[in-house]
C-alpha cells in the first residue's frame, strides 16, 4: 500500500475535504508559507470549507502552511502536539499504576507513544489493557507513577486533553433511538464545535465510515459492523490527535472486521496516532507499529511485531496433532535439540519451534512417529505471548 | 497555545453543560408530539373527572375546602403532584439508561464534559420538561376558569422548583443502583402515596393527628400549599417562604449527594 491514493473502491484514501484555506489563513500563524510546500498528503485539492482554524480548535497549533487535510488533518510536521515538549511523545507512563482496592489492575507500566505511531495494547481479557486505556483517555483516575498525555497531566488538565482525544470505547455508547447523522451531530457539540462545522465533517466521516446512506437512519436496526464503524467515525468528528480505540473489532464476523482493519489502516496512513487494545494477534500484527503484550497489569513484553516474534519465538513452528493417541512428548522431540529451540505441550498438540520446520517434521517422521496431523507455519504474536505467558491467547 | 489569535466569526462558547443539555433537547425531539399531547391530556382528564365531576358532590361541603369550589382547590395541587411525578420519572429510567442501557453519560465522559456538567446538563433538562409540563397545566387550569390570581403564574417556577425536589434526591439515588428494580418501589411506597396524602385531594387537616407532621415533611406538601396559595391568591409572606426555603434546601441537597453519587458510578 504504502503512498497509494487510492482505494479499491477508487476513493481517493486521502480525501481533499477539510483543506485549511488557500494559501495563508489568517487566524493561524502569520508567516504561514504558500500552499505550494504543503506536506505530503496528496490527492487533488479543493478550496476547504474552513478558511481559518475554527475557533474551537485554536487552542490547537497548527501545521505551517495549508494542510492537505484527509478525514484526520495529517500531522507530518504539525510543529507542536506535546504541550510542554513539542518533539516528546504524546503520551508517557511511568509506573503507570491502577487499583481497584485491593485489586491491582495496572501494575506499574512504562510505556512512550510518539506522534504518528500505532501503539497496542495485546493481552488477554483481565490483562488491564482496558484500564490503561481509560487512564490515557483520562477517564479513570491514575492510582500511582505518572501519566502525561500530550504533555499534560489528567489529574489537572482532564477536560482538556479530552477535547483533543477522539475515544472508540470497547461498548458502544451510541444513542440507539437518534439517526446516525444525529449522533455525530450531538457528540460534535460536546466539544462546543459549531453546527456547521460538524455537518461537513459528519459528511466526510460518513462517507469514510461507509454509512452515507444510512445518515438517516436510527442506529438500533443497525448492523454491529455499522455500529462500530459509526462508533470510530463519532471519534473522529473533532479531528483528534490521538485515537484511543478499545478493541476496535471484538464481537465483529470476519467480514465487518477485514472492512474495519481498512478503514483504521487508512487512518494510521494518514498520519493519525492510535493506540489499540486486542486480544486479536492478527489485528496486532495488522496495525500496530509497536505494541505491549499486557499479562497480569504488567507489561511482558514490547516492541514492534517483527521484533518481538524475532526476539521470543523461532521462525517456523511445527503443529503436530495426535488426536487420542496416548504420545510422551519428550518421546518426541528426544534427539532434536539442534533443530528445535522451544517446545510447547497444549492440550490438543504439540508446538515444536524451529527455524526450518519442514526438516524438523522429516525428522519426526523419520523416528517414525506418525502424527494425525501436522502443520508447519510461521510464527505470530499468538506464539511470543504462549511463550512470554504460559498461555495462550484467546480462550 | 494562547499565541494564537483567535479567529473571529465562529461564535462564543457554550458552557459544557449546556451541550449536555443539548442532547437530552435532541433526544426529546423525538418524542416531543405524544409528550406534549399528554401533557395537555392528563390535566383535562384529571380536572374535568375529579374536579368538576367529583367536586360536584364535594361542592356541598365548601367549608371543609377553604370556602372555594373543589375544582379551584384541586387544580393547583395537582399541578404540583403532576411536576414532582415528572420530575421523579425522569430522574429514575433516563438516568439509569445514560449509565446502563445506553451509557449516554459515558459517551459524554469521553469528551470535554465533566462528571459536574453531565449532572447539570440532565438536571437542567429536567428543569426544562418541568417548565413546558407546568405550562401547559396553568394554560388547562385557565381554561377550566380556576385561575383567580395574576400570582397564579408563579406556580411554574413553584412546580418547577417542586419537581426538582425530587428529581435532585431521585437522581442522586438512581446512580447508586445497579438496575432498576427499586424504581418501582420508589413509585409504590414513596410517589403514589405522596400523591394522594400530600393535600393534593383533600387539606390535610382531614389526615390523623399523628399523619399530619409526616405529610408536612414531604416536599409534596409544600409544593401543593405554595401552588394553591398562588392561584387563589391568600398566600401569607410567611409560610410562603418557608415552604420556598424548604423545597429549595431539599433540591439542593438533592444535588449536593448526586455529585458524589455520580462522581463515585462514573468515574472509576
Amino acid at each position: 500500500m504504502g503512498r497509494q491514493r487510492r482505494g479499491p473502491d477508487n476513493h481517493p484514501v486521502v480525501r481533499p475535504a477539510c483543506r485549511r484555506g488557500p494559501g495563508p489563513a489568517p487566524g493561524r500563524r502569520t508567516e504561514a508559507p504558500p500552499a505550494s510546500t504543503e506536506p505530503t498528503a496528496g490527492g487533488p485539492q479543493a478550496p476547504g470549507p474552513l478558511a481559518s482554524v475554527p475557533r474551537w480548535r485554536a487552542h490547537r497549533p497548527v501545521a505551517a502552511g495549508a494542510i492537505a487535510s484527509g478525514v484526520v488533518s495529517p500531522r507530518h510536521d504539525a510543529p507542536a502536539h506535546n504541550d510542554a515538549d513539542p518533539t516528546g511523545p504524546l503520551v508517557l507512563a511511568s509506573g503507570l499504576t491502577k487499583r481497584f482496592g485491593d485489586f491491582v489492575a495496572v501494575d506499574g507500566v512504562d510505556f512512550a507513544i510518539a506522534r504518528g505511531e500505532s501503539y497496542g495494547l495485546l493481552g488477554p481479557n483481565g490483562a488491564g489493557k482496558t484500564s490503561t486505556m481509560r487512564m490515557i483517555a483520562c477517564m479513570s483516575p491514575v492510582s500511582g507513577g505518572v501519566l502525561r498525555v500530550l504533555g499534560l497531566d489528567p489529574a489537572t488538565d482532564g477536560a482538556r486533553i479530552r477535547g483533543r482525544l477522539g475515544v472508540v470505547p470497547q461498548e458502544d455508547t451510541l444513542d440507539l433511538e437518534l439517526t446516525v447523522l444525529d449522533n455525530l451531530m450531538i457528540y460534535g457539540r460536546y466539544f462546543d464545535m459549531p453546527r456547521r462545522v460538524i455537518r461537513e465533517r459528519a459528511e466526510q466521516l460518513l462517507d469514510f465510515a461507509q454509512l452515507t446512506e444510512r445518515a438517516h437512519d436510527k442506529v438500533d436496526p443497525l448492523s454491529g459492523g455499522m455500529k462500530r464503524r459509526l462508533t470510530i467515525a463519532r471519534a473522529l468528528v473533532s479531528d483528534p490527535e490521538l485515537l484511543i480505540l478499545d478493541e476496535p473489532t471484538t464481537g465483529l464476523d470476519p467480514q465487518a472486521r477485514h472492512l474495519l482493519w481498512d478503514r483504521l489502516y487508512r487512518l494510521k496512513q494518514q498520519g493519525v496516532t492510535l493506540v489499540i487494545t486486542t486480544h486479536y494477534m492478527d489485528e496486532a500484527e495488522q496495525l500496530c507499529d509497536r505494541l505491549a503484550v499486557m499479562d497480569d497489569g504488567r507489561f511482558a513484553a514490547e516492541g514492534s511485531p517483527r521484533q518481538l516474534i524475532e526476539r521470543y519465538s523461532t521462525r517456523e513452528v511445527l503443529e503436530l496433532r495426535f488426536g487420542a493417541a496416548e504420545v510422551d512428548p519428550r518421546a518426541v522431540v528426544a534427539g532434536l535439540d539442534g533443530l528445535v529451540q522451544r517446545t510447547e505441550v497444549l492440550p490438543d498438540r504439540l508446538l515444536l519451534y524451529a527455524e526450518d520446520g519442514e526438516l524438523v517434521l522429516g525428522e519426526v517422521h523419520r523416528r517414525g512417529v506418525v502424527p494425525e496431523s501436522a502443520l508447519v507455519r510461521r510464527c505470530t504474536l499468538e506464539d511470543v505471548f504462549l511463550h512470554l505467558t504460559g498461555r495462550s491467547l484467546v480462550d | 497555545m494562547t499565541a494564537l489569535a483567535t479567529p473571529t466569526g465562529t461564535g462564543r462558547s457554550t458552557p459544557p453543560w449546556v451541550r449536555s443539555l443539548h442532547y437530552w433537547i435532541a433526544q426529546y425531539r423525538r418524542t416531543w408530539r405524544g409528550s406534549i399531547t399528554t401533557s395537555f391530556l392528563y390535566p383535562v382528564l384529571y380536572l374535568a373527572a375529579m374536579g368538576v365531576g367529583l367536586g360536584s358532590l364535594v361542592n356541598h361541603h365548601v367549608h371543609s375546602v377553604g370556602g372555594v369550589r373543589y375544582l379551584d382547590f384541586l387544580a393547583p395541587g395537582l399541578l404540583a403532584s403532576t411536576a414532582m411525578q415528572i420530575g421523579g420519572n425522569e430522574a429514575m429510567y433516563p438516568v439509569m439508561a445514560a449509565m446502563k442501557w445506553l451509557r449516554t453519560y459515558f459517551a459524554m465522559l469521553a469528551t470535554p464534559l465533566t462528571v459536574l456538567d453531565v449532572l447539570i446538563g440532565h438536571l437542567a433538562w429536567i428543569a426544562l420538561r418541568l417548565l413546558m409540563v407546568t405550562t401547559i397545566y396553568l394554560l388547562v387550569m385557565a381554561a377550566f376558569g380556576t385561575v383567580h390570581s395574576a400570582l397564579a403564574v408563579l406556580a411554574i417556577p413553584v412546580g418547577i422548583l417542586t419537581g426538582m425536589a425530587f428529581a435532585a434526591p431521585i437522581a442522586a439515588f438512581a446512580a447508586t443502583q445497579l438496575n432498576d428494580t427499586a424504581f418501582t418501589t420508589i413509585y409504590r411506597l414513596g410517589l403514589i402515596p405522596l400523591f394522594l396524602f400530600s393535600g393534593t385531594f383533600f387539606p390535610i387537616g382531614q389526615l390523623p393527628g399523628w399523619l399530619q407532621p409526616v405529610a408536612q415533611a414531604t416536599p409534596l406538601y409544600h409544593g401543593v400549599a405554595l401552588c394553591r396559595g398562588l392561584a387563589l391568591g391568600h398566600l401569607a409572606a410567611g409560610p410562603a417562604a418557608a415552604h420556598l426555603a424548604y423545597l429549595v434546601v431539599v433540591s439542593a441537597l438533592g444535588f449536593a449527594v448526586a455529585t458524589t453519587t455520580y462522581r463515585r458510578r462514573l468515574i472509576t
